[in-house]
């Protein structure tokens, strides 16, 4: 075969790979908002769930517990997720005791999540009287996104050239003043990336949730109230109930949830990188 | 010669790769010293000696002593946080931080601990003025210092090693990723800063060393093979291999 041919051949190939990807992409997120969308309303939006077959009601106690849900998440992720990540890129030497946190890393991320259900169910919901609460569903999130923003963040830190912190050590800067003034400053587009995945995933996670933070549809009063988050409520609509199409129209309130989240923190990094790497401000 | 540098024996290692052999000389107060030779002579690595880089490095270590003032820097409880303070470093390739100028130049003094911002000012001001940078930033001092030319991130670097008010100013080839009208410009500069600095230049430009340099010194395989007055190092070198080297025979 000629390399003209071969290259062809490759080129339709990887189009082809490519097209029926984004098709695949708009075919569900299409037909989810089609169904889903015309349902959405303020209404629905703003109304609390009354239950039964029909499912009565709109979702604002499962956008609140969602918002909640994450909101703690992340309290609790991002410095422990950030702070290991530091450690890793920075200060960590190539060591026995390094090597196998890596490896451990790397192996809780291919734990499936329900796996990590389990095991908040038994430490968290059960073993430290949490109950189905959304302390319990976060602190199990925080174990099934850690590996996660770890290997992000490490990655980010990683990526800034040396050449930076040589600076910083030059002009007389502490190994944490350079880390704190120039390394994670650098770092921070990667860094948001990251969480934004975590985020995403949080927002999306059913299997772990389903065993720690219970089902209740009420209205959140504290950190120890049980409830359900969009997804949650999706399974719950999709596999109890008569309406296929609340469910769909809170399917698409998720995945209009995930979008906008995504598009602000991508223009707040990168406003953030655009500013400091040159150009206008 | 009033010394303000100098070594005693010294060596310094990779691991088991011997860099520096036995380096012993002195470099004068507010004079401009350029150290030149062909790549891998360790030329770097001795500069980098001077204010301790190289300590980051695993498996580097170093023999003999290094005198700043009379005062060994590798003494047992020397800060080397106060060693780089007083022997600042400009690098080959322009590394300003992606922060904005006026942010790049006030990250040494403020990681010393100033945060009076009319002070600041002031130093931000006198740095980049030291620097011959001030007229072509001034108005735009909150612009990112990756934004600028080439030669101008390498006066901002050098602006932003002034500021912390050093003694010492280490350069290493800071004029190779620069082009001849940069060059040009840095090479002015230094005749300047020498009334208020001491400089150590390490270069791969002959041509530029004996233009910029009151002494020189000829590094070859990690030796010091000859060390003077930069008319005497270029017109009557001592030592045969520098003779060669200079004229290009080799290199």
């Amino acid at each position: 075969m000629s390399a003209s041919t071969t290259q062809k051949l490759a080129m339709t190939g990887v189009w082809t790979g490519g097209a029926v990807t984004v098709l695949i992409l708009l075919v569900v997120i299409g037909y989810v908002l089609v169904q889903g969308v015309p349902h959405v309303g303020w209404s629905f939006l703003t109304t609390e769930p009354k239950g039964g077959l029909e499912a009565e009601g709109g979702i604002s106690t499962v956008i609140v517990t969602t918002i909640y849900l994450v909101a703690v998440t992340m309290g609790i992720l991002i410095p422990l997720g950030v702070g290991a990540g530091i450690y890793l890129a920075e200060y960590a030497v190539d060591s026995r005791f390094t090597r196998i946190v890596r490896y451990g890393v790397e192996t809780l991320a291919g734990v499936p999540s329900i796996v990590f259900g389990l095991f908040g169910f038994a430490l968290f919901v059960t073993a430290l009287s949490l109950n189905f609460s959304i302390l319990a569903g976060a602190l199990t999130l925080v174990c099934l996104l850690l590996p996660t923003l770890i290997r992000t963040s490490e990655e980010a830190l990683k990526a800034v050239p040396r050449s930076h912190r040589e600076a910083a050590f030059a002009l007389g800067a502490t190994k944490w003043q350079t880390i704190w003034r120039v390394v994670i400053p650098a770092a921070v587009p990667g860094i948001v990336t990251g969480v934004i995945l975590c985020i995403g995933r949080a927002v999306e996670e059913t299997a772990c949730l389903y065993v720690t933070l219970g089902g209740s549809a009420g209205m959140p009063s504290s950190l120890l109230s049980g409830g359900r988050t969009l997804s949650l409520h999706v399974f719950y609509l999709a596999t109890e109930t008569n309406v296929f199409e609340k469910a769909m129209a809170t399917g698409a309130v998720l995945i209009m949830t995930v979008i906008i989240i995504n598009a602000i923190t991508n223009f707040i990094s990168h406003r953030y990188y655009a500013r400091m790497a040159g150009g206008n401000q | 010669m009033d010394a303000k540098v100098e070594t005693r024996r010294l060596a310094f290692y990779y691991g088991e790769h011997q860099v520096l052999k036995n380096i012993g000389m002195k470099i004068a107060g507010n004079q401009v010293t350029a150290f030149i030779g062909p790549s891998g002579c360790g030329k770097s690595t001795f500069l980098r000696v001077l204010n301790r880089m190289n300590d980051v490095i695993p498996g580097a270590r170093l023999e003999g002593e290094v005198l700043l003032d009379g005062r060994n820097i590798y003494a047992p409880g020397v800060d080397v946080v106060e060693v780089r303070r007083k022997v600042g470093m400009v690098f080959q390739q322009p590394n300003p931080f992606p922060k904005t100028i006026y942010d790049n130049v006030a990250f040494g003094p403020r990681v010393l601990g100033l945060n009076h911002k009319a002070s600041l000012d002031e130093v931000v001001e006198r740095s980049l003025r030291a620097a011959a940078l001030w007229d072509e930033v001034k108005d735009h001092l909150g612009q990112s210092g990756l934004a600028l030319s080439g030669g101008q991130q390498q006066r901002l670097c050098i602006a932003r090693a002034l500021a912390v008010e050093p003694e010492v100013v280490l350069m290493d080839e800071p004029c190779s990723a620069l082009d001849p009208q940069s060059t040009l410009k840095i090479e002015e500069l230094m005749d300047t800063l020498k009334k208020r600095y001491t400089i150590v230049i390490v270069t791969h430009n002959m041509q530029q060393a004996a233009r910029v340099s009151d002494w020189t010194g000829f590094l070859l395989l990690g030796g010091l093979v000859e060390y003077g007055k930069t008319t005497e190092v270029f017109s009557r070198p001592k030592d045969r291999r520098t003779e060669e080297y200079i004229t290009g025979r080799f290199g």
